[in-house]
């Protein structure tokens, strides 16, 4: 079935113009008709634009343009602006918004032929670790649909797992893109903050914001992620510097790679999820690489540390959600003051205001020391740790949540709890560095998640060695059940 | 009043003079349509980001240079978070913690010739906000976000002046160093120079400052001295009464030419600060200052001493003549053709009757009638003696009505002085013979009429008989 095939498959297809564009999206399509409603992994479906689109990626074709995505169907997490298209991120407050413009991830890849199927579901601004956040409705996990498929960028995952769509964009401030990679059984990845624009995603937290991808394999996120990865000169905060070339980088030994054991993924670690991670780490062994355990003490203040950093820069970044300009804006306002508190309100879900209303506490006068500054400075710790990390090792290992997806509603009643679930991936939010998220194994008819951090800037070497990973395990290729 | 002193500092908000934004890449015009120039950073759409304008940078480096101030290798940008329609993001892009510009001075003269060095604290960045607009509109306002995003430098003052008229003597020196760095046009009409002023009083003598009040949004020279003479004032009268002063944010109202409370401290928005994560710390090399120091100009302080030693000028002259670039350029290219000799007399002339003229017409010096060439080529002609100087004013006004050179005027209106003591003789010799009473008053010791004996001379000459020779001619003959 088409869907099954790799992008580099299905690329070579289409360039052999064996296949049209048109024909896979149409493919596609029918598979969201069919999936979509069980699912709720989407919020907008363009199918009569992506037909447009696919036609075009067709003519490129026809006219000899080659490219490992010209004519690959795409799903964008619903906090990426697209022109035209309406961009909710996942609330009230943006059901009514028609984005004038697209993100530069969603012009780089149109650029490069991709044809956008919709706008994938979501968490509320992003902020949530089981898409139940969403304005409109949980994201269900295809593996099993009582089960949350993660957040917050679920909706893409959920997607992306079933097979709605070779490919989807997410983006990940505390571990969006990873947890629920793990928690649908697929491959994500998370850049080095700066390394894909931020230009265009609707901001949660500014400095811990990133862009990535999610596929059913390391090597189907490889083209996306060569295209989405640059300098952008509209974002002040993306960086200047070379991509390498990540496909050439597939290929290289591991022999003599040196992976870190976080000592502290593993304390009080369910043994059944240590187990999973030591056969990757065995798998690793036999491919040439050597293990050695590493230690970051300040890494278990992650959690408290995220939660004082995000929500400070959410409550500020949500401020231009006022009703004045564009988005949602209550009936009749009586007055400014009415028309600010009703419109935010009345357009913010409870998870939004749970934050801005942590963020506007830990900033204010006599409290910001104690908390924004002392978080700062917490994060300087840890950022400092890991650098000190990937002086002696080349790459970090841990899970990349400490259970597999839980009962949907299980955890909506309890925020600290749910937001324990991010307890593996914020650190490298906190550090800005590269992490991604691989299949490895199953709980309870469950998928679980190895996740593998890297030093700034070394997307290459973890999708090699991930991608070394994959040729070695067959973890990546499991589809839940009903959607092979 | 004898006894109070009043403690004033002030907070400049100078519009710079950029083309575009300071983060993002829309014109800064002023008077286009409304919302014409805001594009979707302005408005702050979902998603959009800002970039910092290097133009902006660096102006404000060339401000900091300019008053002797530290400028900081790095600064960084704050968000200062309140709720209002006209800042669309929610939030204002300030600098708070680590401005860019530190510790400079800048001095001023006082009305008894006295220098004083007034202290600036901190020049930064930020981005102006938009106008709420409220005429027009029934049951709305409207907004317009032109104005959004312009960039500002907010130079902050010591607490150092100690009367309107000082707090006024620095907004202008503070004025001139602007236009001169070509970093503001300094238009305060149209909001590009305007100031806040932290007023307080305190017993002469007693070294803790009293509680201040802060009067907003002063647009002009005028009204900076009467909104801090009324609230010194009012403060006083307080203090005096029996009361206490109350932080508060004031505004001045210019029809009444008083103060009023706006917000107590209490009511005072807290505005969270913190750094913007938006944007990188802004990191400046000494190369890069060095860059900006080269084309730092001639500064005002600078030409006014050069203007007072080069041309023998009284400091009050100088440091009139370099009030701006474009009228110290002036009197030098009219010096330059007369000569360094008579530069007393050409400063008496720009600051007088070419002052005078432009004030009259409202015109600026650059579009003045009068051209230095053609001003030196009329004081050419009382140097040399051809008019008197009373002459030369009535040749000035005809020059810049018609447009014509001095000689030409000179010679079509035949005024051209009379120099040859024989005609002058023999104009004396009528005046005498046709005054006989007055001649034998004046020689019998009324000195007085002396005076009425030049006066007739000079009417039979149509003023222009050469007055000193007239004098000493007149002197010899009446002496009999």
């Amino acid at each position: 079935m088409l869907h099954n095939l790799s992008i580099g498959e299905l690329a070579e297809r289409l360039n052999s113009r064996e296949l049209s564009s048109v024909e896979l999206t149409r493919h596609y399509l029918a598979r969201i008709e069919r999936f979509g409603a069980t699912l709720n992994a989407m919020i907008t479906l363009t199918a009569e634009r992506a037909l447009a689109d696919a036609a075009q990626a067709d003519l490129r074709l026809k006219g000899g343009e080659r490219g490992p995505l010209l004519g690959i169907p795409l799903i964008h997490k619903d906090i990426f602006c697209t022109d035209g298209v309406r961009t909710s991120c996942g609330s009230r407050m943006l059901d009514n918004f028609i984005a004038p413009y697209d993100a530069t991830v969603v012009t780089r890849l149109k650029e490069a032929g991709v044809v956008m199927l919709g706008k994938a579901n979501m968490d509320e601004f992003a902020m949530g670790s089981s898409n139940e956040t969403s304005y409109y409705g949980p994201v269900k996990n295809p593996w099993n649909t009582r089960k949350v498929p993660g957040g917050s960028s679920g909706g893409s995952a959920a997607a992306a797992a079933a097979r709605l769509a070779p490919l989807a964009t997410g983006t990940d401030t505390g571990g969006s893109i990873r947890q629920p990679a793990a928690l649908t059984g697929i491959t994500g990845i998370k850049p080095t903050y700066g390394r894909v624009s931020r230009y265009g995603m609707i901001a949660f937290a500014s400095s811990l914001d990133q862009a990535g991808v999610f596929a059913r394999s390391v090597a189907d996120a490889v083209p996306a992620l060569q295209v989405m990865a640059g300098f952008d000169p509209r974002d002040s905060t993306s960086v200047d510097a070379p991509v390498p070339d990540y496909a050439a980088a597939l290929g290289k030994p591991l022999k003599g790679l040196k992976i870190g054991i976080l000592r502290e993924f593993f304390e009080g670690l369910e043994a059944r999820n240590a187990a999973l991670i030591h056969d990757a780490l065995n798998v690793y062994k036999d491919l040439g690489a050597q293990t050695v355990e590493i230690s970051l003490p300040h890494l278990p203040a992650s959690v408290p540390t995220y939660y004082v950093v995000a929500p400070a820069e959410c409550s500020s970044n949500l401020s231009r959600f006022d009703g004045v300009r564009y988005g949602y804006r209550c009936e009749q306002p009586k007055d400014l003051l009415d028309l600010y508190k009703r419109s935010r309100g009345e357009g913010f879900g409870a998870e939004v205001k749970r934050r801005i209303m942590t963020g506007t506490y830990v900033l204010s006068a006599g409290y910001f020391d104690a908390y924004y500054l002392k978080a700062q400075k917490v994060r300087r710790l840890i950022t400092d740790e890991f650098r000190t990390a990937f002086t002696q090792v080349d790459l970090l290992i841990g899970p990349t949540t400490p259970t597999p997806a839980f009962d949907l509603g299980a955890k909506v009643d309890d925020p600290v709890t749910m937001y324990l679930n991010d307890i593996y991936t914020i650190g490298a939010n906190l550090a800005g560095l590269p992490a991604l998220s691989l299949p490895c194994g199953f709980l309870d008819g469950l998928p679980m998640g190895l996740q593998l951090m890297g030093p700034h800037f070394s997307e290459d070497r973890l999708l090699c060695a991930g991608h070394a990973y994959q040729l070695a395990t067959d973890w990546h290729k499991r589809a839940p059940e009903g959607y092979e | 009043m004898a006894d109070w002193e009043v403690v004033i500092g002030l907070e400049i908000h100078a519009q710079l003079a950029t083309k575009s934004k300071i983060f993002s890449g829309a014109a800064t015009a002023y008077g286009a349509p409304p919302n014409s120039q805001a594009n979707l950073v302005d408005l702050a759409y979902p998603g959009v980001l800002p970039v910092l304008n290097a133009a902006a940078v660096r102006m404000a480096v060339k401000f900091g240079l300019a008053v002797g101030a530290k400028v900081a290798q790095r600064s960084v940008f704050a968000r200062k978070n309140y709720f209002y329609p006209d800042l669309p993001k929610g939030y204002q892009i300030s600098q708070y913690e680590l401005p860019i510009v530190a510790r400079g001075t800048l001095q001023i003269v006082l009305d008894d010739g006295a220098v004083k060095t007034v202290g600036i604290t901190r020049a930064h960045l930020e981005e102006d906000a938009g106008k709420s607009l409220h005429e027009g509109l029934a049951n709305a306002s409207g907004i317009d976000l032109n104005r959004a995003g312009t960039p500002l430098l907010e130079i902050v003052s010591e607490p150092d002046m100690r009367s309107a008229k000082e707090a006024v003597a620095y907004m202008k020196k503070v004025h001139t160093l602007v236009r001169y760095l070509e970093i503001c046009d300094g238009n305060m009409q149209e909001g590009s120079f305007r100031c806040d002023a932290n007023v307080s009083v305190r017993p002469k003598g007693r070294e803790k400052f009293g509680t201040r009040a802060e009067i907003k949004n002063l647009n002009s020279f005028r009204f900076v001295e009467k909104a801090i003479q009324y609230e010194a004032a009012r403060q006083i009268e307080l203090i005096e009464g029996g009361g206490v002063v109350v932080q508060e944010t004031r505004l001045y109202d210019s029809d009444k030419h008083e103060t009023r409370s706006m917000r107590s401290k209490e009511e005072a928005n807290d505005y969270r600060y913190f750094p913007d994560p938006d944007l990188l710390p802004v990191e400046i090399d000494q190369s890069f200052i060095e860059s900006v120091r080269a084309t730092l100009p001639e500064l005002p302080d600078e030409k006014a001493a050069r203007f007072a030693k080069d041309f023998a000028l009284s400091p009050y002259d100088a440091g009139v003549l370099s009030a701006s670039r474009e009228l110290g350029a002036y009197f030098e290219a009219t010096v330059a053709n007369l000569g360094a000799a008579h530069a007393k007399l050409a400063a008496n002339w720009v600051m007088g009757e070419v002052s005078s003229a432009l004030n009259r017409d409202n015109l600026d010096i650059g579009d003045s009638r009068v051209s230095p060439p053609e001003l030196s080529a009329l004081l050419t002609r009382i140097v040399d003696e051809t008019i008197s100087g009373k002459i030369a004013k009535e040749v000035f006004e005809k020059m810049w009505l018609e447009r014509k050179s001095a000689d030409a005027i000179i010679e079509a209106s035949g005024l051209k002085q009379i120099t040859d003591s024989s005609a002058i003789e023999g104009v004396i010799d009528a005046v005498m013979a046709a005054n006989p009473k007055q001649l034998a008053d004046y020689r019998s010791g009324k000195d007085k009429l002396f005076g009425f004996f030049v006066g007739q001379v000079m009417k039979a000459t149509g003023g222009k008989a050469n007055p000193a020779q007239l004098n000493e001619l007149l002197k010899a003959k009446l002496g009999g």
